[in-house]
């Protein structure tokens, strides 16, 4: 079995109205399967109400399926004696640093979890200072979190998640909000997280930019899995990602372009130097 | 009618240990009709210049005259200058508020104290100008998606027909398609009206396919104000204080490093495409 299975996985918000009888029924997943093996990099494309939030949400049962089924590392998250085992497998960054730093000072926000979870104060420094050090955010600790940019916030709500170490972590659009010096940040903190602590990562985002070094990719419309495969893979169907109201990257979109030209590039160059590689290969 | 900054300062608690210089003398004059983008990282001054534009911050040293009038000369009406530049915010949705969109969108111009049949009138215009369907009018702006509640904020700053439109990252959050939407829809307001407008982004990419001029803030300075592709030329300068060039440039650069004889000026896709077709054409 995966580290994390989705099978047939449904989810419908009811809608009711004053008196609690049902008004309608929105399907936000349907009937959608994926799996993701320990130690990947999964990215999750897909244009806004596609219901990728709402699958994040799934994923430490914060939400439960309607239909068919969901595990993580073996566990139903159906099974209600088992959501605080789940949630502490797989933590959940979400888009506005703001809305999840809670304490004055930067390192006791990061301790705040193991905390609440009755770690040893000796243990909850140990984690503090690891987790701190993963990010790049040691020499900050004792900073007010108000002083720090979006970048540097984000790295520090990341770095809260570590600290209860979960085996996988679960990114709701991390770098929405966040200039492009902050989204590099934040990206290579959570590269180096996956490469060097085996944590698996689940990276839901807009910016397709940020998908290129993921293992694996998954899009999604309407609820549903509509593409996946490695990023080349995903990237080759340039038409197909537009009908999803996605995009490819720019210089995707370029060498697609010179190929209805005539120029016979490959399909799915996902960065300069696979271009520049291509140009000498058809040129010289 | 012209915007001109002379020499505009700007400090944040001034006199408390808090002190910060966010503008620090800045020069600039926008004539009518500029399509124009500000760049910058955070807390490079962006979003305290443009503050300063319809007079919701008082700068602290120098002047800033509207159509020739000095907009802090006792005698100066800041509502008047108000009505005239319109300010877009960022996440505009969360300032809707109204029973319907038709209502909310009207808000302005009947502030403005136009007849009613006018008020309603512009109200149309607007929603019709954004390429929000007509049967959202009535609805409650809330029930509404992320990328159409988007629409119909904007829609209520166009309805007062301001003359100078400011938009502070007016596509942040939205997916692919829906902020190429957005950005299509300014821009052909802009070529209908003439109107001017300025738009602050975090997107290289956007503001080169967009814009005629860009300001780059640093340190609460303009670092450069120029045409975009005079500006990415400077992309090494530009790494420095945080920003980036579009990856097009990028492309170019390493192409022109590998020997290929292209030119490295480009800053859109389809400049790249040119100057690469162009290539081929030499070479085969």
């Amino acid at each position: 079995m995966s580290f994390i299975e989705a099978k047939n996985l449904v989810h419908e918000y009811i809608m009711r109205d004053d008196e609690g009888n049902v008004e309608g029924v929105q399907v936000a997943l349907d009937d959608m399967d994926l799996n993701v093996e320990k130690g990947q990099f999964i990215a999750v494309l897909g244009h806004n109400g596609s219901g990728k939030s709402t699958f994040a949400k799934h994923l430490n049962a914060l939400l439960v399926p309607s239909e068919g089924t969901l595990f993580v590392d073996g566990m139903d998250t159906r099974d209600e004696s088992k959501t605080f085992d789940i949630r502490q497998k797989a933590g959940m960054v979400f888009q506005n640093p703001d809305n999840q730093i809670i304490a004055s000072v930067v390192q006791e926000d990061v301790g705040f979890g193991p905390e609440n979870i009755g770690v040893e104060s000796d243990e909850i420094w140990t984690r503090v200072e690891n987790s701190l050090k993963a990010v790049g955010m040691w020499k900050y600790r004792e900073h007010s979190p108000n002083k720090l940019s979006g970048g540097q916030k984000q790295r520090v709500a990341i770095a809260g998640v570590m600290a209860m170490e979960p085996e996988c972590i679960v990114l709701d659009e991390p770098t929405a909000m966040l200039d492009p010096d902050g989204r590099k940040e934040v990206l290579e903190a959570i590269h180096k997280l996956n490469k060097e602590k085996g944590v698996t990562i689940i990276l839901i985002t807009h910016y397709m930019e940020e998908v290129v070094d993921a293992d694996y990719v998954y899009v999604m419309d309407q609820g549903k899995v509509v593409m996946e495969g490695t990023p080349t893979g995903v990237f080759s169907q340039v038409e197909t990602l537009k009908e999803y109201r996605l995009d490819v990257p720019q210089i995707t979109l370029l060498a697609y372009e010179l190929k209805q030209q005539g120029v016979p590039l490959r399909d799915g160059i996902l960065t300069r130097e696979e271009f520049v590689q291509e140009m000498d290969r058809i040129c010289r | 009618m012209s915007l001109i900054l002379d020499n505009v300062s700007y400090v944040y608690s001034q006199g408390n240990a808090y002190e910060k210089k966010a503008l620090d003398g800045i020069n600039l004059k926008i004539e009518d009709g500029e399509f124009i983008g500000i760049i910058g990282h955070t807390g490079s001054g962006k979003s305290t210049l443009i503050q300063h534009l319809n007079g919701l911050l008082k700068a602290t040293d120098g002047k800033i005259y509207f159509d020739g009038e000095d907009i802090y000369d006792k005698d100066y009406e800041l509502r008047d200058l108000r009505m005239q530049v319109g300010m877009v915010f960022q996440y505009p949705e969360h300032q809707l508020f109204d029973e319907t969109v038709f209502k909310d969108v009207c808000f302005g111009p009947r502030n403005q104290g136009l007849p009613e049949k006018d008020v309603q009138l512009r109200g149309y215009e607007a929603l019709k100008n954004v390429g929000l369907n007509e049967k959202y009018f009535d609805v409650s702006p809330f029930e509404l998606s992320g990328g159409q509640k988007r629409r119909a904020a904007i829609a209520g700053v166009i309805a007062m027909k301001p003359r100078v439109l400011i938009l502070d990252e007016p596509t942040a959050g939205l997916d692919p398609r829906g902020k190429d939407e957005i950005l299509d829809m300014i821009a052909a307001n802009h070529q209908r009206y003439g109107n001017t407008v300025i738009l602050v982004s975090h997107s290289m990419e956007d503001v080169a396919k967009y814009v005629d001029r860009i300001i780059v803030m640093d340190d609460g300075k303009i670092k450069y104000d120029d045409e975009p592709r005079e500006v990415f030329k400077y992309y090494k300068e530009l790494e420095k204080i945080g920003l980036a060039a579009p990856q097009v440039t990028y492309l170019m650069n390493d192409l022109r490093e590998n020997g290929y004889p292209v030119s490295t000026d480009v800053t859109t896709v389809d400049e790249a495409k040119s100057a690469i077709l162009k290539l081929f054409k030499i070479q085969t």
